[in-house]
């Protein structure tokens, strides 16, 4: 992506407190209208750089623009981005219809469209009916849908979410994200979302910036962070990976000889990858992506030999640890339980084969 | 086999096992201690009051015949009229300066100092940690003809003869009532201001609102319960103070607290005492009454 369709434009950005740096020269662009997470563990500074968007920290180092203009000098009430607060910051003494209409005040418009406005925020997020009520007669469901009206009725460039989900039980978070994602289509607004669950920032995002220790570690779209990961420390935070310790043993013909613990000799394609003889490498596998077999391949192809050394039944699918000579922890297998599952199959110590489709490895530097 | 004990053996008779089950008992057996003080030491003596209240004095004792005959001198008798005005606007005026003056101060430990908060509040009750009539008498000093600020202003050429409002006049009642009773002023509000949600600020930011309007739409409102709290603390005891009028006040600083020790002292009026607290008392309530009303409505407008 170019600078010049980027919405929102961070630029070396850095945050210090004191000697300890939060946030660490990072740089990023997020394109109008698109739907773009924060993920990373807590500290990763994901908080702290959502929270630079909306002013309420200053800018250590470099520069935001949204929408071309730099937001340095802006103070928070005059940026174009509202917030989704993390507790949703309903106000106590206010009603729902008073929460809602509560930046309109500034906006001096007749009090005939005020309340038109808050009502038609109030369908939006289904809540009608619910004007009259207080913030604590609410479920943190509906105070979650009061704190997204507020934020949206004063028709911001950016909305900001903090972890807003992060209060509410599983059944209603999967119902909210769905919702969300109704709503960003419909107004069409740039999202920027912060989360520590990388399966809803999967379920949700356009594009996910993986963060961690105050850096940026990838951003993409979020089939190419599971897809294609570029580095181990992204690889092992989204989903599942198993890594096998490797060796370039040499690059012949635009191919590189990998020397592989538990498998042996591999060849993988070198092009555009900086793979040079000597190399140590690791070479990943998502579970999903392995096949197990209970007789040893027949046609030769590759194969890892091992025996089960743990396994977790789930219902739709199950889980394997095996163990294999040369490997210094198992690897995990998930596998859809397409018939039905015996448990004889599963007995700890059976030996079996696994096999993979050559696309599915990937090679990481260690 | 294991043998279950009998559940009725863990009792000790239908009463303990009442007691074990009803809270509300158990509520009320931990209140009576209270209870019983409160009883005793308010219940009883305001009875009593109510009864003396309605009696006439006869020459060094009482004649016990019921009579209003004090509450319509109370009413007529321009004297206790203009005392209990005197004394509510004394006192209000002083109460409104407390709450004013300490504000700011429980505003900045609450949202400014993020640590020892705890000793700062300590500090700033420091002051009331010497007794009511000293720090009083520390105000003559500081008011006086020749006081601190007196000397002070002459010395350095600013006034000829010494400010002579300062001592005993309703001015010098009013700083010293707003200095005596800052502590508790400062504690409830403190309580309030640290309470409210630092994210309800940051959200009536982001929504827009500069300092101030934020200040006035969120902070203020959501204070209102330390600022109730923190009048009805000044404004009650100071309304009946009668210590600093009579140290400080001069005679245009009598307050009815005044009248009503001169009644039970050397008037010995005991009866027309008696009829004077309980009128001041209802004025009182009715006054507090009247204020939670217009902080309620003052709230629902500033919303």
């Amino acid at each position: 992506m170019t600078t010049n369709d980027a919405f929102i434009s961070i630029r070396n950005v850095g945050k210090s407190y004191g000697t300890f740096r939060a946030i660490d020269s990072v740089s990023m662009d997020i394109a109008h209208g698109e739907f773009f997470s924060l993920l990373g563990a807590s500290g990763c500074g994901k908080t702290t750089l959502l929270r630079m968007l909306a002013g309420f920290e200053s800018v250590s180092s470099g520069e935001i623009f949204i929408d071309g203009q730099p937001m340095s000098d802006v103070p928070p009430y005059r940026r174009p981005v509202n917030m989704v607060f993390q507790n949703y910051a309903i106000f106590p003494h206010l009603n729902v219809a008073q929460n809602i209409g509560y930046g309109l005040r500034k906006l001096k418009l007749p009090r005939a469209k005020q309340d038109q406005m808050v009502d038609e925020m109030l369908d939006l997020v289904q809540l009608s009916g619910y004007g009259k009520r207080r913030g604590h007669e609410l479920s943190g469901g509906q105070r979650q849908r009061i704190a997204l009206a507020r934020a949206l009725i004063l028709k911001p460039k950016v909305l900001l979410l903090d972890e807003p989900l992060g209060a509410l039980d599983k059944q209603l978070r999967e119902q909210m994200q769905m919702e969300l994602r109704r709503l960003q289509r419909a107004i069409g607004i740039t999202f920027v979302f912060v989360t520590h669950d990388q399966e809803e920032a999967l379920t949700l995002s356009d594009r996910i910036a993986v963060m961690s220790g105050g850096a940026v570690l990838q951003v993409d779209s979020p089939s190419a962070l599971y897809e294609v990961p570029k580095t181990r420390d992204v690889a092992s935070f989204i989903g599942n990976m198993n890594f096998l310790d490797a060796k370039v043993t040499g690059c012949v013909n635009g191919h590189a000889h990998l020397d592989v613990q538990g498998i042996g000799r591999l060849d993988f394609p070198s092009a555009g990858t900086t793979l040079t003889e000597g190399d140590k490498v690791s070479v990943a596998i998502r579970p999903e992506k392995l096949v197990l077999h209970d007789t040893a391949p027949v046609n030769g192809s590759k194969a890892i030999a091992g025996e089960i050394a743990l396994t977790t039944y789930l219902g739709e699918r199950s889980h394997y640890q095996v163990r294999v000579p040369g490997c210094d922890t198992p690897i995990a297998i998930s596998t859809q339980n397409i018939r039905m599952h015996k448990p004889q199959e599963a007995t700890i110590g059976r030996p079996v084969w696994l096999t993979w489709s050559d696309d599915a490895l990937i090679v990481l530097e260690r | 086999m294991v043998s279950v004990p009998d559940a009725r053996s863990f009792g000790r008779g239908k009463l303990a096992a009442w007691f074990q089950r009803s809270e509300a008992a158990r509520g009320y057996a931990l209140m009576s201690p209270a209870l019983i003080v409160l009883l005793i030491g308010i219940a009883v003596p305001l009875i009593i009051l109510i009864a003396m209240s309605l009696w006439t004095r006869d020459g060094f004792g009482f004649d016990m015949t019921p009579t209003i005959a004090n509450y319509q001198r109370a009413a007529t008798e321009p004297i206790f009229g203009t005392l209990l005005t005197r004394s509510f606007m004394i006192s209000g005026l002083a109460t409104f300066i407390t709450v004013l003056l300490c504000y700011p101060m429980a505003y900045y430990v609450a949202f400014h100092v993020h640590r020892n908060k705890m000793l700062w509040i300590v500090l700033m009750t420091l002051p009331f940690w010497t007794s009511y009539l000293l720090r009083v008498f520390a105000w003559r000093v500081i008011l006086g003809y020749e006081g601190v600020i007196n000397s002070a202003f002459l010395s350095a050429g600013w006034i000829e003869a010494p400010l002579e409002f300062l001592l005993y006049s309703q001015t010098a009642v009013v700083i010293t009532l707003a200095h005596a009773w800052a502590a508790f002023a400062i504690l409830p509000l403190y309580v309030s201001l640290e309470k409210i949600d630092k994210s309800l600020l940051e959200a009536a930011t982001d929504l827009g609102d500069g300092p101030f309007t934020r200040f006035m739409r969120i902070t203020l409102p959501l204070s209102m319960p330390g600022v109730i709290a923190a009048s009805f603390l000044i404004f009650i005891p100071t309304t009946g103070d009668y210590i600093t009028p009579a140290l400080l006040g001069g005679p245009d600083g009598v307050m009815i607290g005044n009248l009503i020790q001169l009644q039970f002292g050397p008037v010995n009026n005991w009866p027309m005492g008696a009829a004077l607290s309980i009128v001041l008392m209802a004025w009182i309530a009715a006054l507090a009454l009247v204020f939670l009303f217009i902080t309620r409505k003052a709230k629902d407008h500033l919303a």
